[in-house]
């Protein structure tokens, strides 16, 4: 049965996510812009860019067909799902129960598959190129996404997010080796599925070097912003799934308002340190072969592993 | 003498670098050329003019070097045959050559490529934009056929187009990649998006203002184009600029090489993915940019050499401050080497990739500091020395690995090595004039000019007309040697290390489209 006061609190979520994110993409490339000595853009800078995409005439190919046309919408949808789902400020979600990890981990091959898909559509070679590289990364990517969130799910006997959520944060503090190996190889997936180097450079103009960019490069106005949009989704929902399983000190339980409303800053500070490290990380290494990104998945899948089976040797 | 084994008349040309010209038939050609080449010698430059108003038909003309020299061969080619031998069995970088004096003449080398290199759309065939007829306000029909890609078939074969326009504020060039998943099967380049007639419109100048336009053929070697410019216009004026003068010259044509190479290491690094990198040394570069600007008016130097010396002078305060930025970027850049020698995944990225082995330079004919890194030692400044670089003394560094990461190093050390040049620069200069006077010029003077920019030589030939005017002028770019070689560094690379691979090359499209 869901109650008003669970449904209010779901839909502040899902706002506060698409709010937000567009936030997240700028404090991380503020912190990018600092750490090279550079005034930077300012935090608000993704807003801008999606007022002046969402005022531009959207341009589209002769040949596009409706998918081109719909990805960006079922990209936008499948991205505020996976928001919806995953516990940001309380774990209290009546939409909760319609997903759970293994259904999230569906949802963002979903948007993947479409937006290949689109890259292809319009049959240029960058498109194609790109499309191409994101599933040799994504399904690279997928499997040890899946064993990270799978050592969380054994310790709570649930694949559910929200209940391992719940289960992690009441109980007395216990510190779990298993969990430090699956964070370190979900880090490792979120850097690979955000388009952060070391696999992709979101900041690059080199066309044969793109993956994510190479896919949207035929997208324009309102489509284009769209898309951009998504991405900031994403990467602010990976940042909310790390959280919530390797952090989720400060979620509210349940969903009383005032556990809310103290939930926020929590998120905003740890966001804040979790974007400031991801700017760290990105400065400090170069973006590998396209080659390299096997080993570097390979390496996140088999820390994943390593993590369930630590969980079964030393926490059962 | 470098040259004097060869079965030809020749006649020595004054001025700063050792050059003979020399006079061949077009049947003999591919002997002589052979000859150079046995002797180590290799093709600096091809071009041709027509001689229609002298009631001949065009001149071939053929820039032969050598470390000790270069020979300028002249073949005069009859108005009712404008053909002559291939060269490019002898010497590869006659290829494009030949095709662009073919397109901008109508002399033709009978080589087996008859596709046009310059001649895109903008004219027809048989159409010579070059030829003294063509008025260089003339509108031609624009021509129109699709340039013939060489196509590779097999199982996965598949091409990428890339250019001419490109996602960066780069110049235009188009890329034909020929690939099979990943990895790059065949790279053809076609370029001349720039083309611009240069040679055309230095025909008729003063030749007292015909630096300014050979400073602008490539905004990025300014200085060694202008240099260029005016060794040869000395050379025909028979003049000997002051020994300061000169001791700027290479004070500028260094801070130039300084400049760009930091330039190219930034962004080396940000191809790599690192943009650390690319903030450091673009502060470094924008530093001594500013510093130019201040101290001799132009960010890139531009103007400021003349025919007889230079345009600017340098005050005791300049001197100090060069000095001054000299010790600054001595640990600056020391300290930014060791960042990118210790940096394993920029180093992944840099080691054997984009290799062109010492093989196959030497067969291309790769010159500057790409071919340097390849092995293939040439720098006029360690060999043929012009002044003051006779002086000087230039330590000349090779490396044989020929990859990004040899170009990359190389770079760091002729960072240094130009610092130390600039620092015993500043202790030599002495006051004195800085301008010689540039007497009235018989028609009819011929000139060479052969400098070593920063990213290889730049050779100018020059030949006065009536009033002071220049008759036909042409200057040359090491990139026309070098792109082929861009091509087979690619080979059995992956797509995506395709611009880090350019980068380190970094070669010019306006030096070589004209």
């Amino acid at each position: 049965m869901i109650s008003w006061s669970g449904l209010v609190a779901q839909l502040t979520e899902i706002l506060l996510a698409v709010l937000l994110a567009p936030v997240l993409q700028g404090w991380v490339n503020q912190c990018r812009a600092w750490m090279q000595n550079k005034s930077g853009p300012g935090i608000l800078q993704p807003y801008r860019t999606l007022r002046k995409l969402f005022a531009k005439e959207a341009v589209l190919a002769h040949n596009a067909s409706p998918l081109f046309r719909a990805t960006p919408y079922v990209l936008f949808a499948c991205m505020v799902l996976a928001a919806a789902i995953v516990p940001i400020l309380g774990t209290d979600l009546p939409f909760s129960p319609a997903a759970d990890a293994i259904a999230l981990v569906g949802i963002f091959a979903l948007a993947r598959v479409f937006i290949s898909l689109a890259a292809m559509d319009i049959g240029t070679a960058f498109g194609s190129l790109g499309a191409r590289r994101e599933m040799m990364v994504g399904f690279l990517a997928e499997p040890a996404l899946l064993m990270s969130l799978f050592t969380a799910s054994l310790i709570s006997h649930s694949t559910s997010l929200a209940t391992i959520v719940q289960h992690l944060t009441q109980a007395h503090f216990v510190i779990y080796p298993s969990l430090a190996f699956a964070g370190v190889a979900f880090t490792m997936v979120s850097l690979a599925e955000n388009a952060r180097i070391p696999v992709d450079n979101p900041s690059t103009h080199l066309e044969l070097t793109m993956i994510h960019e190479a896919m949207v490069l035929e997208y324009s106005g309102r489509h284009l912003a769209l898309i951009e949009l998504s991405a900031a989704l994403k990467l602010f929902v990976y940042s909310c799934i790390g959280i919530a399983l390797f952090f989720p000190f400060g979620i509210a339980e349940g969903g009383d308002a005032l556990g809310l409303v103290l939930a926020l800053p929590a998120l905003v500070a740890k966001l804040a340190v979790g974007g400031f490290a991801m700017a760290l990380i990105e400065m400090l290494s170069a973006k590998m072969r396209i080659f390299r990104a096997p080993e570097y998945l390979g390496t996140a899948f088999l820390l994943a592993v390593l993590a369930m089976l630590i969980h079964f040797l030393l926490e059962t | 003498m470098a040259f004097e084994s060869l079965p030809l008349q020749l006649t020595p040309l004054p001025g700063a670098v050792p050059a003979w010209r020399g006079e061949a038939a077009a049947a003999d050609l591919p002997d002589v050329c052979q000859a150079v080449k046995d002797q180590g010698g290799r093709l600096a430059a091809l071009w041709g003019t027509d001689e229609h108003d002298r009631g001949e038909g065009c001149a071939l003309h053929l820039a032969l070097a050598k470390p000790e020299g270069m020979l300028w061969l002249r073949c005069a080619l009859p108005a009712d045959d404008l053909r002559y031998p291939d060269l490019s069995p002898i010497f590869y970088p006659a290829q494009r050559m030949q095709r662009a004096a073919r397109d901008l003449l109508g002399i033709d080398a009978e080589a087996k490529d008859r596709r046009p290199w310059l001649r895109h759309a903008a004219w027809q065939e048989g159409d010579y934009p070059l030829r003294r007829d063509a008025a260089a306000d003339n509108v031609f029909e624009p021509g129109g056929a699709e340039y013939a890609f060489v196509s590779v078939s097999g199982d996965g074969v598949h091409e990428i187009p890339v250019g001419p326009v490109h996602a960066g504020t780069i110049e235009p060039g188009h890329f034909r990649f020929s690939i099979v998943g990943e990895k790059v099967l065949r790279l053809e380049e076609h370029l001349g998006y720039t083309h611009k007639g240069v040679d055309k419109r230095f025909q008729g100048m003063a030749l007292a203002e015909g630096a300014q336009l050979a400073g602008r053929v490539s905004g990025d070697s300014t200085v060694a184009y202008a240099w260029a410019y005016c060794m040869a216009a000395e050379s025909i004026a028979g003049i000997v600029p002051p020994a300061r003068a000169l001791l700027l010259r290479a004070l500028l044509l260094e801070r130039e090489r300084i400049a760009n190479h930091l330039g190219d290491l930034g962004y080396l690094g940000n191809d790599g993915g690192l943009a650390f990198g690319l903030a450091q040394f673009m502060r470094l570069k924008e530093d001594a940019l500013r510093l130019n600007a201040k101290l001799f008016g132009h960010r890139y130097l531009m103007d400021c050499i003349v025919p007889g010396g230079v345009a600017c002078d340098l005050a005791t305060a300049g001197a100090a401050a060069i000095g001054a930025e000299c010790d600054v970027l001595e640990r600056e850049v020391r300290l930014l080497k060791d960042i990118y020698d210790d940096h394993p995944g920029l180093q992944d990225r840099f080691l054997t990739c984009g290799r062109l082995t010492a093989s196959t330079a030497s067969k291309l004919g790769v010159i500057g500091l790409a071919g340097r890194a390849s092995s293939q030692a040439w720098d006029l400044r360690a060999q043929a020395q012009p002044a003051p670089y006779d002086a000087l003394e230039v330590r000349m560094r090779t490396h044989k690995n020929g990859d990004v990461a040899a170009r990359a190093i190389l770079r760091f050390e002729e960072i240094f090595e130009s610092l130390r040049l600039v620092r015993s620069i500043l202790g030599r200069i002495a006051p004195g004039e800085i301008r010689a006077a540039l007497p009235a010029i018989p028609a009819g003077r011929i000139g060479l000019g052969w400098v070593e920019g920063w990213r290889g030589e730049t050779v100018l030939a020059l030949e006065s007309g009536a009033d002071g005017a220049i008759r036909s002028c042409h200057a040359h770019d090491p990139s026309w040697q070098n792109w082929p070689a861009l091509a087979f560094a690619v080979i059995n690379n992956i797509v995506p290390d395709f611009p880090l691979i350019n980068k380190s090359f970094n070669l010019s499209y306006s030096g070589c489209d004209l």
